[in-house]
């Protein structure tokens, strides 16, 4: 395969992943660009991911989910080429509460990928993207066709 | 303790007036934050012990040929049990000494729920299609800073299929609430 082949190809298994994986719909993320080990998914604002009423914030665990997701989409979109994954552990560090109304952007990065593991960091921003919402850290199982 | 001095010791209240008044205050806590209703996460109460569950629901899923729950799913499961924990923990002795009105206890009333600084999710085991149980101790709570641990199982209690460790500011004693107990006397 080309090299550009090989990233539609990849570009393609990624979308389509996370459109099946129905935790990840029921958050409304969206995927916005997969490849080479770098994924970028979006979380629109949403009432229902609501953590502290008083404040409107999005409760962390959203963001650890969209980060997980994240995560495991930069395993998949390495050019190791697995194709499976499931997550060995997940830090999350929290800079900061996400602006109620703004869509949360992740983007993780999938830096080394092993026969078994790949390590991958991660970064959550909301529009004002200078400012991190919170970073995560992870290990991922990884397994390749035999 | 309350101005009145009591010279003959009050009868014990009535056990479904403890209840009444630990569910309720439980309930008020629970049931404001709209996340945790999505994900459809429960409390059991036993005395002061605390065990969440999460109902299995379709759209837990994140790996569907397995099918497993997602990992974030799990994760925000984890974090939830344990800012419920230190919230619970928090408000308990005024639950108790009625320095929280039950009666008029709502979401808005209570004191503003910890915030995480880090959490880590190790998952030990997929997890199955099926509820899951989660309970949280707090290994230190301090004025400003607390460390939690976190502990998930299903079917069998000593196989965890999940843990997490997290850190936690407290909310400024002088919030919502609390101030507002204290300013009442």
């Amino acid at each position: 395969m080309t090299t550009s082949e090989n990233a539609d190809r990849q570009a393609r298994i990624a979308a389509q992943f996370i459109a099946a994986i129905p935790h990840s719909t029921a958050l409304g993320m969206q995927v916005q660009s997969v490849s080479g080990g770098v994924a970028e998914i979006t979380m629109p604002y949403d009432k229902k991911l609501v953590g502290d009423p008083a404040t409107g914030v999005i409760h962390g665990g959203a963001v650890s989910a969209l980060m997980d997701t994240c995560g495991g989409a930069a395993v998949l979109c390495h050019d190791a080429g697995p194709i499976g994954t499931a997550t060995i552990d997940l830090r999350i560090d929290y800079m900061r509460a996400a602006t109620p109304g703004q869509t949360i952007t992740a983007r993780a990065e999938c830096y080394h990928v092993t026969r078994s593991v790949a390590f991958v960091r991660a970064t959550a921003m909301d529009e004002d993207t200078g400012r991190p919402v919170a970073t995560a850290t992870g290990a991922f199982t990884v397994e390749f066709a035999k | 303790m309350s101005a009145s001095d009591k010279n003959t010791r009050p009868a014990p209240e009535p056990v479904q007036v403890v209840k009444q008044r630990r569910d309720r205050a439980l309930q008020a806590l629970v049931s404001g934050i709209p996340y945790v209703q999505f994900l459809g996460i429960e409390f059991d109460r036993r005395g002061d012990e605390l065990t969440a569950t999460l109902r299995y629901d379709p759209k837990l899923i994140g790996n569907p040929l397995l099918p497993a729950i997602h990992g974030g799913a799990t994760a925000a499961f984890l974090e939830t049990a344990a800012i419920i924990e230190l919230g619970w923990a928090r408000v308990w002795s005024d639950v108790e000494s009625g320095a929280l009105d039950v009666e008029t206890m709502t979401p808005e009333s209570l004191p503003r729920l910890p915030k995480t600084i880090d959490f880590t999710v190790d998952y030990l085991r997929s997890g199955l299609p099926r509820d899951a149980y989660a309970r949280a101790r707090i290994n230190r709570s301090g004025r400003r800073f607390a460390s939690v641990h976190v502990e998930a199982w299903q079917d069998n209690r000593s196989k965890l299929f999940a843990q997490g460790t997290g850190h936690f500011v407290m909310p400024e004693q002088n919030d919502g609430a609390d101030a507002a107990a204290r300013d009442r006397g």
